[in-house]
């Protein structure tokens, strides 16, 4: 259910993007779509009850091959990978996102209009 | 001697963070360290290469060096991967990003930022290796955002009315192209549970492909292409390459689509999703399509650039074809020597269409630099002005039309024998066809820049010596000699075999992830 909401963010995102006809909002449907991907990630390692993925002592063991996490801590933990992934997306988006804003405000200058329909000046 | 791989990113990357340190004063220091950290990075990429061929025998003629970064084994760490394929991407990357740079360093006095402009392209060039290199999806994921973000600010540095128009187009695919990639590795990570490239073969390989790998596969096939701008995600490139400074177009068109799009993809569908009958055709129908389309597009036109970036959407189709038919063969389980053949058509074709596109797009700056225009029907008689310029862009002209003994001849040669041995007659008649009209518009750009009369606002043209001339030369030369590159077997074996041999060996790159 929740991917499926998930998934209807992402096509949302890409719709506003495909559609729309002003510059700004074309950028905020990119940006819908890269919070969906980002979500989607999050809920990769999501786990219902789960503990914060930090070995504390009491999740210590020591076997054959020395000290290990225990089993338990593993059927508890959330997966932190997708954490750091969302990280590293978000800081990717963030500065994609400065650079559309700052190239919108370029062409607003120029061209006096957000329209992507009235920006034609390449053609062929 | 062994390089170690991370350098290739490095280097690049910190002289990137120098470079604007140096302002408007230090611009001279700037460009000459911009030039020489290109100039050693094609020695390095040369090292490496020579150090893969001492490593490849006749029993492991698919030799593989592998980084792992903390020295964490796969699949724990982050891992960086030299295989046959990677070397042959990072030498063709060196060989263009020199060129432009020497190019760049008379061509763009006429911009203001120059170090801006230098770091950016460098940051582009860190981003464009770590591609290559990366044997980690998502690692592969943020490196291509590197050399995106950076490509999206070279489209627009011109900072004019359609400069900027083509920026904001070209980011726009750009960032949709690069979610759904996201989208993709996070399918693939939900279904295999790892980053790492060969471990997530080798769980393909065990579980097989199920229905959300499926969905992820054609979320990578949408967003390399759009990378790659293949037919029918094509809509940014002719705005985006010829708005571009001229070296910028050429390291756009000669690399920066092959690495992200082509590299990526092929990487992708070969070595972690293997190949099956279905991918394969999309790939053949991609090629022709773009094959087909782009050339008749590119015909009709009357700027020099934007003429030019067509034909990169028709050259890249004969890539993405050889390599498609190659993956069919594959696929059907028929003879690996013919799809061997096939691969390295497009391979071949791929570092030769490098060469030579990057080689027009420094001439078509050139030209535009001492004209002041890039529409054919206001230039004419260059020849007798410009006549550097016009030997070099004559050589690239013939090269990418097919002309023997020049480099794009032996490329389309082997792809038509390929096409012919899997007995797709049509696609080679097409592929030859292609090849003609390419000659056609080829034949009209000669006929209205450099032949015909000179019109009388010209006649105080000059022609662009030095550091211009040198980058065109060395492209140019490389055009006449690289058809050594298949018709000598010593060489053949050492730089385009390995390459065709990691494609080939497909989903065997699982081996990488030997014991967890």
């Amino acid at each position: 259910m929740l991917y499926a909401m998930c998934f209807a963010l992402f096509m949302l995102g890409l719709y506003c993007a495909v559609v729309k006809k002003n510059m700004v909002k074309i950028v905020l449907g990119i940006v819908i779509m890269e919070y969906a991907v980002n979500l989607f990630l999050i809920l990769l390692g999501f786990r219902t009850d789960a503990v914060a993925p930090i070995v504390d002592r009491q999740f210590l063991e020591t076997g054959a091959d020395g000290m290990t996490v225990t089993g338990a801590f593993l059927r508890q933990a959330v997966d932190p990978l997708p954490q750091a992934l969302v990280l590293t997306s978000i800081v990717i988006s963030l500065g994609t996102l400065a650079l559309m804003i700052s190239v919108c405000i370029r062409i607003y200058g120029k061209y006096g209009t957000f329209d992507i329909t009235e920006i034609r000046r390449l053609k062929g | 001697m062994n390089v170690p791989l991370p350098v290739f990113v490095m280097v690049p990357l910190m002289a990137a963070f120098v470079l604007p340190l140096f302002g408007v004063k230090g611009k001279s220091a700037a460009t000459a360290l911009a030039n020489a950290v290109t100039i050693a990075l094609l020695v390095l990429a040369v090292l490496a290469a020579v150090h893969l061929a001492d490593v490849r025998t006749a029993d492991n003629p698919n030799p593989r060096e592998v980084y792992e970064v903390g020295r964490h084994a796969i699949p724990l760490g982050i891992n960086m991967v030299l295989d046959g394929l990677s070397c042959l991407l990072l030498l063709t990357i060196s060989v263009v990003a020199a060129a432009a740079m020497t190019f760049s360093i008379r061509y763009m006095e006429q911009y203001t930022a120059k170090s801006k402009y230098l770091s950016l392209f460098l940051l582009m060039v860190a981003g464009m290796n770590g591609v290559v290199l990366s044997g980690d999806i998502f690692n592969l994921f943020v490196f291509l955002e590197i050399a995106s973000i950076a490509s999206y600010a070279l489209v627009g540095f011109g900072c004019e009315h359609e400069e900027l128009e083509a920026c904001f187009k070209y980011m726009v695919l750009g960032t949709i192209a690069s979610a759904f990639i996201l989208f993709g590795i996070g399918l693939v990570y939900g279904n295999t549970g790892s980053l790492n490239m060969a471990y997530i073969a080798r769980s393909i390989r065990s579980s097989g492909v199920n229905p959300g790998l499926a969905f992820a596969l054609a979320l990578f096939v949408a967003g390399f292409g759009l990378k790659a701008a293949l037919v029918p995600f094509h809509a940014w490139l002719p705005d985006a390459h010829p708005s571009a400074p001229a070296p910028i177009s050429a390291m756009l068109s000669g690399v920066l689509i092959k690495s992200l799009g082509v590299y990526a993809l092929a990487r992708v569908v070969f070595n972690v999703f293997g190949v099956w009958p279905a991918i394969a055709w999309v790939l053949i129908a991609l090629g022709v399509a773009s094959m087909v389309i782009g050339v008749f597009l590119a015909v009709g036109q009357w700027d020099f650039k934007r003429l030019l970036a067509y034909h990169s959407i028709s050259q890249m189709g004969y890539v993405v074809l050889g390599i498609g038919l190659g993956a069919l063969i594959l696929a059907r389980g028929g003879s690996t020597a013919w799809a061997s053949l096939a691969i390295l058509a497009g391979l071949f074709h791929l570092v030769n269409h490098a060469v030579f596109k990057s080689l027009l797009f420094l001439a078509s700056g050139s030209v535009e630099m001492a004209t002041g225009t890039r529409q054919l029907k206001k230039m004419g008689g260059l020849a007798l002005k410009m006549p550097l310029t016009r030997t070099t862009a004559t050589i690239a002209s013939a090269a990418i039309a097919g002309v023997p003994p020049f480099n794009g001849f032996w490329s389309k040669l082997v792809l038509v024998i390929a096409a012919a041995q899997a007995h797709f007659y049509g696609l080679a008649a097409v592929t030859v066809l292609v090849s003609l009209v390419t000659l056609i518009s080829f034949l009209k750009v000669q006929r209205y820049v450099f032949l015909g009369e000179l019109p009388d606002h010209l006649k105080q043209t000059r022609d662009n010596g030095g550091s211009m001339f040198a980058a065109s030369a060395f492209l140019a030369a490389l055009c006449v000699l690289m058809g050594l590159l298949l018709l000598i077997p010593a060489l053949r074996a050492n730089v385009l075999d390995p390459a065709v041999a990691a494609l080939t060996a497909g989903i065997d790159y699982a081996a990488l992830a030997k014991d967890i």
